[in-house]
Formats: C-alpha cells, sequence, structure tokens
C-alpha cells in the first residue's frame, strides 16, 4: 500500500468518527426530545415509584449532563447501558446476540445476491434481447419493485401454509431458509440489472476488440476482460448493500419472527427502551460507515486507475 | 501468389434502420513485406476492411460475399477457431486509442504476456522474457517496472508502443495498423512511423497502413489504395498516386493537404459522403465531383487499369483515352 492510499485511510477513519459522533449526539437529543417515556404504560405507577426509576437509571439528571455520562461510557467502556425493558441485560449484549441472527441470514443473503447477481448479469447481457435476457429482465424488475413484506407473505402462504415446506417461526430448524431468500432477492436482482448494464458496456469497449484481435478465447475474453471490468459499479452498492443487509431487516425479521437484531429494535421502539434505540441505531450507523470505507477501498484494488485522496 | 488476396469484399451492418453497406466490393493483393496504404475519410470503409480480414466485426457486422485468402488459405467462413489462431498470431492489428484499446485494469505485462502464451509455447519465466525482449524492440526503456504498469500510468506515445509489443508476440506476417498515429502528437506521431519502418525492416512483416493523412501515406507506403463510400476508387504505387492522380477523388484529396512548395488556398472537397444505407446507383463520389457527367449518375464506373498496377474507377479515364460514356 502506497503512502497516499494509506494518509487516505486514517483521513477516512476520522471522518467516520466525527460521522457516528455526529450520529450518537442526534440520537440522543432527538430520543429525549419526543413525548412520553418508557414507563408510561398501561398500568400507572405511583409518582414515588416513578421518581425512584427515574433516579435508577439517572433519569432526573440534567440532560447535557446524561449526554456527557452517556458519551463517555461508549467511549471508554464501549457500554450503551442497560436495556430498561429487558431487565438486568446491558444493550451491547442484546445487539450482538441479535446481530448473531441477523448478520448470519445476512451474510448469506448477500453472497447468493451477489454471485446469482452478477452470474444472471452477465448471461443477461451476452444474450442481450434473447427471451432469456427478457425474462431475466422481468422478473428482476419485479422482485426490485415489490417491498420485501409482500414478497415474504406470500412466501409464507405458499411455502409455509400451502406447501408446508418450512416451518413459520424463524427461530427453529430451517426456519431461516425463507428469510434468507426472501433478503436476498431485492438486492440478487438489483445487482443482476446493475450487471448486466455494466457487460453490455465493458464488452463493446474497444479493449474487448483488442483481446479478440490478438486471439484471446471468448470465455477468457469475458472472464478475464470483461467480468472483472464489469464489477466496479456492483462493488461500489455491494458494500452499503451489506451493511444494511446484515444489520438486519426489520421487516423480514417480523415477517418470519427472525430472532435478529431488526425485530429487537421494533420491539425497543414500541417500548420506548431508549438506551436499546439508542445502541442499536449507532452500532448499524458505525457498521454501514466500516463498510462504505471498506467498498472504498476494494474498488481501488480492482480498478488501478482510481487513486484514494 | 501474395501473402493476401482480397476479392470483391462486400461487408454489411444490419441496424435497426437497415442494411449499412460499409464495404461494396474490394480486390486487393498484398505482398510479403510490402507496405499497402488505405486511405480515405472517416466511413469510407477502410477500419471496416480491415476488421473483416481479421474476423473482428462488430455484433451485427458481416461478411456478405467475397472471399480473403491468406497463404492461400480461404479466411471467410473458416470458423472462429481457426481465426482465433490467426489473430495475433500471423495477422496482427494495432489500433488507433491505444488509451481505450488497453484494459484498464491489466498491466501492460499481463497484457503483452497474454498474448505470448496464447501463441506460443513458451512457459512461465519464458514468456516475461519475451515480453521484456519485445518491449526492448519497440524501444521503450526500463522494461522490467513499465510491465507492471497499467495503461493509464503510460504516455500516449508509450501506449501505442505497447500496442505494437503485443501485436508482434509472434512475428506476425501481416501487421495491420488502423489510424496508429491519429490520436498522438505531431513529434510522436513521427516516432512511432519511424519504429513501424525500421521494425519492419527487422521482421519482415507486410504493413496494411488505414489512415486519412495522406502526409502518412507519402512517408510509409510502397503502394496506396483509395477508398471511398466502401469502393476504391483508385489504386497504385506510392507514385501513381500521388504524381498522376486519375480519379476525381483522389485528386481533391491532394488538394486539400497543404503544401510547402505551392502557396495557394486549400482546397477542401464540398459536401459529404453518400450515406451508407442508400448508396446512389451511380458513382457515389459524383454528388460531389466537379466534372460529373450524365453516365457517372447512372452506372458506376469498374477500376480501369491505366498503367502496370495503376487502376482507377472513374468514367474521365475512360473518355480520356475515346472510350465510349454515353453508357
Amino acid at each position: 500500500m502506497d503512502h497516499k492510499t494509506l494518509t487516505y485511510i486514517i483521513r477516512r477513519i476520522i471522518l467516520a468518527i466525527v460521522t457516528v459522533w455526529v450520529v450518537i449526539t442526534v440520537t440522543f437529543f432527538v430520543m429525549h426530545a419526543v413525548p412520553g417515556g418508557p414507563f408510561l404504560g398501561e398500568k400507572a405507577i405511583s409518582p414515588a415509584a416513578m421518581k425512584a426509576l427515574e433516579a435508577k437509571y439517572g433519569l432526573d439528571k440534567p440532560l447535557l449532563q446524561q449526554y456527557f455520562t452517556y458519551l463517555t461510557d461508549i467511549v471508554t467502556k464501549f457500554d450503551f447501558g442497560p436495556s430498561l425493558k429487558q431487565r438486568g441485560r446491558s444493550v451491547v449484549e442484546i445487539v450482538f446476540d441479535g446481530m448473531k441472527t441477523s448478520a448470519y441470514i445476512g451474510i448469506i443473503a448477500a453472497l447468493i445476491a451477489l454471485v446469482s447477481g452478477i452470474f444472471l448479469g452477465t448471461l443477461a447481457a451476452l444474450w442481450r434481447n434473447s427471451f432469456w435476457d427478457r425474462l431475466v429482465m422481468v422478473i428482476t424488475t419485479a422482485f426490485v419493485s415489490m417491498p420485501s413484506f409482500i414478497i415474504g407473505s406470500i412466501f409464507l402462504i405458499v411455502f409455509v401454509i400451502k406447501l408446508k415446506m418450512f416451518p413459520a417461526n424463524g427461530a427453529s430448524e430451517g426456519g431461516l431458509i425463507l428469510p434468507i431468500i426472501t433478503l436476498s432477492l431485492s438486492p440478487m436482482s438489483y445487482i443482476t440489472r446493475l450487471m448486466r448494464s455494466s457487460m453490455l458496456d465493458v464488452m463493446g469497449q474497444d479493449f474487448i476488440r483488442t483481446a479478440k484481435a490478438k486471439g484471446v478465447p471468448r470465455l477468457r475474453i469475458i472472464f478475464v476482460h470483461g467480468i472483472k471490468n464489469a464489477l466496479l459499479p456492483v462493488i461500489t452498492y455491494f458494500g452499503p448493500m451489506l451493511a444494511y443487509i446484515v444489520t438486519g431487516s426489520l421487516v423480514i425479521e417480523q415477517v418470519f419472527a427472525v430472532p435478529g437484531i431488526g425485530r429487537s429494535f421494533i420491539t425497543s421502539i414500541t417500548g420506548r427502551d431508549y438506551p436499546m434505540i439508542m445502541g442499536t441505531t449507532i452500532i448499524l450507523a458505525v457498521l454501514i460507515v466500516i463498510m462504505n470505507l471498506v467498498s472504498d477501498i476494494l474498488y481501488k484494488v480492482v480498478d488501478p486507475r482510481i487513486t484514494l485522496e | 501468389m501474395s501473402l493476401l488476396e482480397v476479392r470483391d469484399l462486400h461487408t454489411s451492418f444490419f441496424t435497426d434502420a437497415g442494411e449499412v453497406m460499409a464495404v461494396n466490393g474490394v480486390s486487393f493483393d498484398l505482398d510479403r513485406g510490402q507496405t499497402l496504404g488505405i486511405v480515405g475519410e472517416s466511413g469510407s470503409g477502410k477500419s471496416v476492411t480491415a476488421y473483416s480480414i481479421m474476423g473482428i466485426l462488430a455484433a451485427n457486422g458481416k461478411v456478405v460475399s467475397g472471399s480473403v485468402k491468406f497463404d492461400g488459405k480461404e479466411l471467410i467462413g473458416c470458423g472462429e477457431a481457426a481465426m482465433r489462431k490467426l489473430r495475433g498470431n500471423r495477422i496482427s492489428i494495432i489500433f488507433q486509442e491505444a488509451m481505450t484499446s488497453l484494459n484498464p485494469t491489466m498491466t501492460v505485462g499481463a497484457q503483452i504476456m497474454e498474448s505470448i502464451g496464447l501463441h506460443t509455447d513458451a512457459t512461465g519465466d519464458d514468456i516475461r522474457k519475451r515480453a521484456l525482449e519485445l518491449l526492448g524492440q519497440v524501444r521503450i526503456n526500463e522494461a522490467e517496472k513499465r510491465l507492471k504498469q497499467y495503461p493509464h500510468e503510460l504516455s500516449g506515445g508509450m501506449r501505442q508502443r505497447i500496442m505494437i509489443a503485443m501485436a508482434l508476440a509472434s512475428d506476425p506476417d501481416i501487421l495491420i495498423a488502423d489510424e496508429p498515429t491519429t490520436a498522438l502528437d505531431v513529434t510522436i506521431q513521427a516516432q512511432i512511423l519511424e519504429l513501424m519502418k525500421t521494425l519492419q525492416k527487422e521482421l519482415g512483416m507486410a504493413i496494411i497502413m488505414i489512415t486519412h493523412d495522406l502526409g502518412v501515406i507519402a512517408e510509409m507506403c510502397d503502394e496506396v489504395m483509395v477508398m471511398y463510400a466502401g469502393s476504391v476508387c483508385e489504386k497504385g504505387s506510392l507514385r501513381d498516386i500521388f504524381k498522376r492522380p486519375a480519379h476525381e477523388y483522389t485528386k481533391g484529396l491532394l488538394n486539400s493537404m497543404p503544401s510547402l512548395e505551392k502557396v495557394t488556398s486549400l482546397k477542401p472537397i464540398r459536401g459529404t459522403v453518400p450515406d451508407l444505407l442508400a448508396l446512389p446507383k451511380g458513382c457515389a463520389f459524383a454528388e460531389r465531383c466537379d466534372e460529373t457527367m450524365k453516365i457517372c449518375l447512372r452506372k458506376k464506373c469498374p477500376l480501369i487499369q491505366l498503367g502496370d498496377d495503376h487502376f482507377s474507377a472513374c468514367w474521365l479515364n475512360v473518355k480520356d483515352r475515346g472510350g465510349e460514356v454515353n453508357g
């Protein structure tokens, strides 16, 4: 790695830290500006009990002091505080617990999307305007534009209720197959379309003609000269996509009852679990920032023309 | 028998708008070690002629009829596998834009070595040695360092040298140069032309020089073929074309070239190239010609032999020689 690239990466990391700090600050103050509170349940709590609860979690302190305590705890101890709803468990514990499942299905779904997207897109480009190409385009257009809760619901009805091929609960054995497929469909379709147009562009370039004029066999032209150059836009899309998909899909985890981070995020929002909401938001933000950085660096690896500065 | 014999070649592109007849009956011979210049303006079919010979036309392009014999063997319809063995091996080509013609994400070394690997039995270290040798041949210094560089890290002249090195990987019999110097500035142009001449002497290959620049033709070629709207309008030795041009189009080209000897204003050829989708029945140049006769509009003139190997497709030549031109 050359000097310039290193300086770039260091600068990006500093920028990432600033971004995360902004996210923490905004989340914190917005959260506290929202009316209502975690202890306003259906059952009325006595004022004395309420006071005791607030004192226990430090909610009676001035807002700025709460903010600095929160920030210091994150930086020094990576402590996002305790969950207000799931007694006795810390936010970090809950988030990482949920991440295990979310990241597992996310990574598999992302890989499926990447491999099949590149494959389908390449074939569609090579057989442009054929029946195959049109079929792929119609199907991918459908999956790109259909919201995942519709696809998820259809899958539930067809494969779980009618065909009884999979269990309905995401926590049971085999229960993760449908959510993984549902999760992968939209990015797969997007990558297919991206790859198709990129491949069409690359295969019309002068250097492909040069390769042909050199006597390079067709398959080698496609793989060595074509696909590698056509991958650039896919990489740009893949980094952030991976971050989103790995950090759990709120909707899909809800539809298939997957015990992932997305579902506990929703639960924490409806339960006004401040530390959970903030913790989850911040950890997701950090992941997205990291993935963006990684995809930028990867971009440079594939395309030597790009200088990172 | 000539090294390359092209007979009545017709190439068309099939587009949504119809059949674009890019090459309409081109014939020529090329001998070993000879340099043939093909000159004409954009869209005259010079590049398409070359791509037809090599079988590297775009997907919608097709050789409709005619014959291309290389070393006695017919190339049209001989199959992709056979063509692949010839391409980059016995017939090589270099292009106008070396920047876009080189793979941007591959080191130039890898691209040269790919060519060597495809057409020789060499492996591993021998391929590398051969690549270094080729870089030496095209006068690139610091060869070891260059092999590891990417096209965008090199200058325009250097990139064209890399293209040439790649084309020479297995000592081709024919090097087709498709406007090799058009994208370069003048001093670099001269260097590249000089290099090609030197290499031709060293390696004895034949060169087909495709250009719109008569200066390049004068510098490089033994034989010249002037093309217009996909047809040959005149061909002959360099001397014939420059000293005794017989076709009105050739004369027009020469008149539109600046000269050091005569201080006259340049005379451009008026009008533009005809639409290749709907070529006129008669001479394609008639629309722009100052000497058009009735027959020119009705009937295309065949190539008429004027000298040893001097041919021109102009009815005026027939008239001058007392021929019947009332059609």
